[in-house]
Parts: structure tokens; C-alpha cells; sequence
């Protein structure tokens, strides 16, 4: 690209390739995607991979350290450890993203749409999202599973639609401001409807709070399912999750501390690769960090 | 001996990407009762070169590196910060260019006021409040004692201004360094603001340091100009020795870029393009307060290959008029034919195909690209958009537009960060001229740049318009740049149409007394003297 008399552009440049080629260069976020990766792999594949149904008890043994038929050591019902994070990981790793997309989708469609219209559509909807705030969370799911029955994939919809109100929020902002600048103004005056000016100028322009936003609510939504199974209304043993794991952990703790720190560790190197690659998506996504 | 005596200053920055010789070795000196202008464009140094007198730049990465700076007997650079402090205000005080910006929104006038002399003179607050009013009053603010209690947003861009200069006064320093102190304001205000700056400093006998890129400011109040480039001065003398003689290739080069002279008048027969008849546009106020009648009963017409410069002060109402023209803002009543057809009523779907044909350059090349669009996406946007051309001659018709506007080919892919306000310029103007327009609304398009840029943009644009058969709405408070451009001129007025004339006639015989003042304050009345007298 240094030939003055250039004629072809190289071909499907766009601002999500661009993105691409910057975030493989940052060794971090690369690193943190990978090992995301490699654990949604490897807890997709469990049943294939481990030697114990999650379910499969063996009472005489007990509670057990690590050792080499168990590597990460067994429960108090002698259920293997590593099994049941992997098969809690699908748990966890599932209500997490399935449950920051739902936020996300309404999310960010919601405040462009408050945002970008303003004025009275803006106070409406923005006055519906206030009242949904003070909408006490618990009643709302438990009257959700007692009307719809208990089922997962519920629960996870009913999480997303809680979270989705701070992200609808922190767009609206973001897309408030944005719409003062002169460029949306020149975008109206070449012609171009609100959806393409909202889709094309001014999210984008949003994306750098949405994605840290998105990395905070993950490991939330992973925490709340926690809560909500502890009350009985998630997850129910002997199927795992990564917070079920951790909360029955913490009560034996002092006995055997391995039920604690091995799952406490998965989740939190899950988190820690997960801001790494929030961080590194956030500045991939603005070309004025790229440095040349 | 002089009130300031600066040798070889060298400032330089330490940066990650290497060391950048920000100020290179410069001398001057500033007499009492004097004024010095530094010149240069936004990059050059200037700026820097003065507040590292008074210890007001980042350190680091900023760093002194040599010189000798002779300031009532001491040299400010080797000053520790508390002593530097008791120079700051009491001997050296400091203008900054936007008022706007530059005074406290949560203190009143009077509070900012008397803050230095409590400080420096530990005066009571009596005295300093009495001290205040008085030179409130020395710059010419009506009711000084009660204005004293009033806060920053109830004064205009103008009062504030005098407000920061009385600011500057108030603990009457020796010499002043007044940064671009003009360049946020209207020319009447400007020109009010320059005399102002004149007579306190002959009647105090103090120094002023000016800094500026716009040579017609200085040319007026400056006795002695130096011209500096890339963190040097390459030319430095008296400023009629400047302007008659210059030295220096840079110098003639800024000289050259003051807009001079008039376009020459076109003659062709005047075909209506745009007719505009008892146009009323309104802004609501806040929470029932009364309306702001922007553009209060406007009548006039645009013609095919004209470019029609409409004149004005903030807020008269001329970007109102050319919003409301494209449809960016809704008229409340009134008509807009263009080509015949009237533009007020239609839907945004029907205004569609007639966007294509009318387009709008920004005043702000700053805020006007979208940060995460490339040059290419840029452009190509409205030619897909109105269908110009598919997408295989999408390319080259990209191309074309970066040749058009003069972007090297090479930059298709950078993102408008990496461009200077000149070419972010160019980018805006290149996306506005894509679907071959017949008519232009420039918003002020010029007055965000430095001078040798904004002749070479008002090139292009006369160049374009030429060349595509455009016709233009130019808006601009800068008359000069109007003169350089327009082939007919509209004087707008808090929304009111004050005067229209073909150029030439509004220059030499204006009718309207507020023309005349406006003409009357247009700065560098020297140069315009030198110019029509050939050397």
C-alpha cells in the first residue's frame, strides 16, 4: 500500500476485520480468548472425555484429595471433581453467554432506539426501564418459574431480561451524546434512514462501554445463577453448575478445602481471561488506539 | 532594557516515539509597552515557547533543555515552582484563546476576580473587591459592582473575554501573554477586543506577548513580529519591515494566504435555483419559556453556479437558515422551491431522492467523519446509497473523489484520526461532492483551520464549484474569506435579513449601518493597504 497509483482496494475491509487484525496482535486478549475457548471445548466434550458420570456416586470412598484415579479429588458422596466442574462449566458457561446476548440484544436495541428518538419516546421508554428497576428481581423470576414451570432455558431468558436494563441504559447515554456530533447531522443530510444511521454510525461508536459492560454482566449472571440454584430455583444437584460447586465448597471448606479452591479457580481464571479479552476487543474496536 | 529577555529557548519532549524539538532555539525580547506577536500555525511551537516561560507545560514529557530567560532581573527557567508561582499572575499573567472555557462556571465574576490579589498581595477582601469593580470597569463592563455577583454563563463569548482580561489585569502584571485571545469571537467583538488590549496596554505601559495564526490580526496592534516554523523563528523584525519586505519563504507563504482581493464577478444570466419566500424556523424554549425565532421571516434566491456568502455574528441565525434550507432542521412555515419544487412539506422518504442532489460541508472536520469509518467507507457510503455507481465501479469511483479533492490514493484505509484538520476537510468535502450535487451548504468550512490551509481549501472548493457546475451557500463571519468566494452577499442579523448585494457592491457602498461596522472591523487594515498599493 504505498503506491501512489492504487486502483483496487483489497477486498471485504471493514471495521470488524480491522478489529480482528489488531486483537491478534494484543498477546493478551489472544491468550484469553484461547483459553476460553479451550475450556468451552473441553466442557462441550465431557462425556466423552472423563471416566465418572457427574451423578455417579461412590459412598465408601467419601471425600478424597487429588490423586491419580481422581485429579482433582472427590466430593463428600465420592463424586468425582473433575467431572462435575466440566459438566458444571456447561452449565455455567451456557447461562452466562446465553444470558449477557439476551441483555445485550434488548440491551442495546432499546437504548438506541431511546437514545436516537429522544424527547418523549425517550422519557417513556426510559420511565418503563426505571419501573422495571424497582421491580424486586427475586419475585419476578419465582413467579416466572411458578407460572412457566422450572426450566433452564427460562431462567436463563429471565436473567437476561433483568440485565438488560443497565446496558440499555449506558447505550442510551453513549447514543445521546453521539447524535450531537456533526457526522450523524451529514449522515441525515446524504439521505440515510434512522436504522442505518443508528446501525452503522452510532453504535459503533458506543461499542468501547458495551463490550466492558458485557465482561462485568458474564460473570454476574454466572453468580446469579449461583444464588438462584442455592435457593432451589436453578440448578438442582446432583447436576452441577460452577457457583453450585463453589457454595456447597465454601460450607465444607475447612475439611476439604479442594471442593473449594479447584472450581474457585476455574471460575476465576475463566473471568480473568474473560476482562482480557473485553479489554482487548474494547481497544481493538477503536482505531485511534492502533498504534503504528 | 527590556522586560523580557529570552535566549536560544529549547524545549523538547521526551516522548516513547523519540524526542520532538518542540522549541528549537529561540531569542526575543519584549519592552515594556510593546507588543510582540509570535505567528505560526497549530503545531509550530508557539504556544509552547510562552508557557514554558511560566512553568505551565507538562513535565514531563516537557523538558527545558537550554536557554536563559531574563524577567525583572531572574531567569524564569531556573525558578522553583513556588517562586515561579509568585510570577504567575504577578508579573506574568496569561489570556487563554477560548473564554468559554477558560473562567470558572461555579464562581461568580467577583470571586475569580479578587482570588489573585488575596493571594498575591493578601489584600482584604474589601479592597480587593473594590479593586475588582475597578477593573471590571477598566474594560468596559457596564454595572461593574453588580455584574461582580454574576456568574460566567450570563456574560456573551465578547464579556466574557473582557471578563479573562480583566482577570489577566487585575493584579497588574508587567507583561501578559495573550494566547489567540480573539480567535473564538465574532469580527465586531474581535475588533472591540483588540483596541481594548491596545489601550490598556499603552495606558499600564505593559508588555504584551500575542500569539497568532491569522497575520491580519497582528497586523493591526503588533510593533514587532516573529514568524516561527517547526519550533524555530524564521524571520523576526518590525512589523512594517515584515510585511513590506519579507525574508523568509514561510513568511511570504503565510502573507500570500490572508484571503486578499475579490473573486472576479461571473456573468451569466441569473437562473434561480433555490427560492427561498418568508422563511420562519423556531427553536422552543426550555420548559415553556418563549420561543427563539432563529430565522425570522427570510426571503431570498440562490442561483445556478453561484456562490452566495451569507454573513453574520453568532447568533444570527445563518446555520439555522442553512439547515432549514437542506431540510436538517423543520421550518415552521414559509417556502423553499428547489428547482421548482417545494421542499417544506415533503416526507423524509420523498426528501431522499433530492438529498442526493443537495449536500452540506461542516465547520468542524473534527466531529463531521465518523471515527470508525475509513476514508473509503466514508466515501463510498452515499454512492451506494443513492445508486451513483454499483459496486464494481465502487473502487475507482473512490478514487476519483480522493483525486478530486487532492487525498493521496495511498490513505484510502486510515481512519480520519489519522489525518490533519485539512485533509479531514478534504474527506468531508470529497463525501459531499459524491453524488455530483447541484447545490453545497459550506458551514463556516473553513474556519477551524490555519491560514495556508484555509487558501488552499477555499481553492478547492472555488476549483469544484467551477468544475461541477456547483452552486453554494457559503456561510462564514469571516468577511475576507467571503470576499475571496462569493459572487453575491447576504448580511443576516438576529434572523433578519439585513442586506444582499453582489460583492463588489456590498465592499465598496454598503447601505446598511450595521454592513459598514461589520466591514469596518474587518483586522489587517494594513495589509489591505499594502495590497492595493503594488510594491
Amino acid at each position: 500500500m504505498t503506491t501512489a497509483d492504487l486502483h483496487v482496494i483489497p477486498r471485504g475491509v471493514s471495521l470488524w476485520q480491522d478489529a480482528w487484525t489488531r486483537l491478534r496482535k494484543n498477546k493478551l486478549a489472544m491468550a484469553g480468548l484461547v483459553f476460553l475457548l479451550l475450556v468451552t471445548l473441553l466442557c462441550l466434550l465431557t462425556p466423552w472425555l472423563v471416566a465418572y458420570g457427574y451423578e455417579q456416586q461412590d459412598l465408601r470412598l467419601g471425600a478424597v484429595p487429588p490423586s491419580a484415579d481422581h485429579w482433582l479429588g472427590t466430593d463428600t458422596f465420592g463424586r468425582d471433581q473433575l467431572t462435575r466442574i466440566l459438566y458444571g462449566g456447561r452449565m455455567s458457561l451456557a447461562v452466562g453467554f446465553i444470558a449477557t446476548a439476551v441483555a445485550l440484544l434488548i440491551g442495546v436495541t432499546y437504548g438506541a432506539i431511546a437514545g436516537y428518538a429522544g424527547g418523549r419516546i425517550d422519557n417513556a421508554m426510559m420511565r418503563l426501564v426505571d419501573m422495571l428497576y424497582a421491580l424486586p428481581f427475586m419475585i419476578f423470576i419465582i413467579l416466572l418459574m411458578v407460572v412457566f414451570g422450572r426450566n433452564l432455558l427460562l431462567l436463563f431468558l429471565a436473567i437476561g431480561a433483568v440485565e438488560w436494563l443497565t446496558m440499555a441504559r449506558i447505550v442510551r447515554g453513549q447514543i445521546l451524546s453521539l447524535r450531537q456530533q456533526d457526522f450523524v447531522e451529514a449522515a441525515v443530510s446524504l439521505g440515510l434512514g434512522p436504522v442505518a444511521i443508528v446501525w452503522r454510525h452510532l453504535i459503533p461508536n458506543a461499542l468501547g462501554p458495551v463490550i466492558v459492560y458485557t465482561t462485568l454482566t458474564i460473570p454476574n449472571v454466572m453468580l446469579l445463577e449461583a444464588l438462584l440454584s442455592f435457593l432451589g430455583l436453578g440448578v438442582q444437584a446432583p447436576a452441577a453448575s460452577w457457583g453450585l460447586l463453589i457454595s456447597s465448597g465454601v460450607e465444607t471448606m475447612e475439611e476439604y478445602p479442594w471442593l473449594l479452591i479447584f472450581p474457585g479457580l476455574t471460575l476465576t481464571l475463566s473471568l480473568f481471561a474473560l476482562n482480557f479479552l473485553g479489554d482487548g476487543l474494547r481497544d481493538a474496536l477503536d482505531p485511534r488506539t492502533a498504534k503504528d | 532594557m527590556a522586560l523580557l529577555d529570552v535566549t536560544d529557548l529549547k524545549v523538547h519532549f521526551h516522548t516513547r516515539n523519540g524526542v520532538v524539538p518542540a522549541v528549537d532555539g529561540i531569542s526575543f525580547r519584549v519592552e515594556a509597552g510593546k507588543t510582540l506577536a509570535i505567528i505560526g500555525e497549530s503545531g509550530s511551537g508557539k504556544s509552547i515557547a510562552c508557557y514554558s516561560l511560566v512553568g505551565l507545560i507538562p513535565k514531563p514529557p516537557g523538558r527545558i533543555e537550554d536557554g536563559c530567560a531574563l524577567f525583572e532581573g531572574q531567569d524564569l527557567l531556573t525558578l522553583s515552582e513556588a517562586q515561579l508561582r509568585k510570577v504567575r499572575g504577578k508579573g506574568i499573567s496569561i489570556i487563554f484563546q477560548d473564554p468559554m472555557t477558560s473562567l470558572n462556571p461555579y464562581m461568580t465574576i467577583g470571586e475569580q476576580l479578587i482570588e489573585p490579589l488575596q493571594l498575591h498581595f493578601s489584600m482584604s477582601r474589601r479592597d480587593a473587591w473594590q479593586k475588582g469593580i475597578q477593573t471590571l470597569e477598566e474594560v468596559g463592563i457596564q454595572n461593574a459592582e453588580r455584574r461582580m455577583h454574576a456568574y460566567p454563563f450570563e456574560f456573551s463569548g465578547g464579556m466574557r473575554q473582557r471578563v479573562v482580561i480583566a482577570m489577566a489585569l487585575v493584579a497588574e502584571p508587567q507583561l501578559i501573554i495573550a494566547d489567540e485571545p480573539t480567535t473564538a469571537l465574532d469580527v465586531t467583538v474581535q475588533a472591540q477586543i483588540l483596541k481594548l488590549l491596545r489601550d490598556l496596554q499603552q495606558r499600564r505601559n505593559i508588555g504584551v506577548i500575542f500569539i497568532s495564526h491569522d497575520l491580519s490580526v497582528v497586523a493591526d496592534i503588533a510593533d514587532n513580529i516573529c514568524v516561527m516554523q517547526d519550533g524555530r523563528f524564521v524571520e523576526q523584525g518590525e512589523r512594517m519591515a515584515i510585511f513590506q519586505t519579507p525574508q523568509h519563504e514561510y513568511t511570504r507563504k503565510l502573507l500570500a494566504a490572508v484571503p486578499a482581493g475579490a473573486k472576479r464577478p461571473v456573468s451569466h444570466s441569473p437562473e434561480p435555483l433555490i427560492t427561498i419566500t418568508d422563511l420562519y424556523t423556531q427553536f422552543y424554549g426550555n420548559r415553556g419559556g418563549p420561543a427563539v425565532k432563529a430565522v425570522d421571516g427570510i426571503s431570498l434566491q440562490i442561483n445556478r453556479h453561484e456562490i452566495l456568502g451569507l454573513v453574520g455574528e453568532s447568533g444570527s441565525g445563518k446555520s439555522t437558515l442553512g439547515r432549514s434550507i437542506l431540510r436538517l432542521l423543520q421550518p415552521c412555515s414559509g417556502s423553499i422551491r428547489f428547482d421548482g419544487r417545494e421542499l417544506v412539506h415533503l416526507s423524509a422518504a420523498e426528501l431522499k431522492p433530492l438529498r442526493r442532489r443537495m449536500q452540506m460541508i461542516f465547520q468542524d472536520p473534527y466531529s463531521s467523519l465518523n471515527p470508525r469509518m475509513t476514508v473509503y467507507d466514508t466515501l463510498a457510503e452515499p454512492l451506494l446509497l443513492h445508486g451513483v455507481v454499483d459496486r464494481k465501479g465502487l473502487d475507482t469511483a473512490v478514487f476519483e473523489l480522493m483525486d478530486a479533492v487532492g487525498l493521496a490514493r495511498a490513505n484510502v484505509l486510515r481512519y480520519p484520526h489519522e489525518f490533519s484538520g485539512g485533509q479531514r476537510q478534504r474527506i468531508a468535502i470529497g463525501r459531499a461532492i459524491g453524488t455530483k450535487p447541484e447545490f453545497i451548504v459550506a458551514d463556516e468550512p473553513v474556519s477551524a483551520l490555519d491560514v495556508t490551509i484555509q487558501a488552499q481549501i477555499l481553492d478547492l472548493l472555488l476549483d469544484l464549484v467551477a468544475r461541477f457546475n456547483l452552486s453554494m451557500l457559503f456561510i462564514s463571519h469571516d468577511l475576507a474569506v467571503v470576499r475571496y468566494l462569493a459572487d453575491r452577499i447576504v448580511v443576516m442579523k438576529a434572523g433578519k435579513l439585513v442586506e444582499s448585494g453582489t460583492t463588489h457592491d456590498m465592499f465598496t457602498s454598503p447601505q446598511q449601518p450595521y454592513t459598514q461596522a461589520l466591514l469596518a472591523a474587518i483586522p489587517g487594515r494594513v495589509l489591505r493597504d499594502l495590497d492595493d498599493s503594488p510594491l
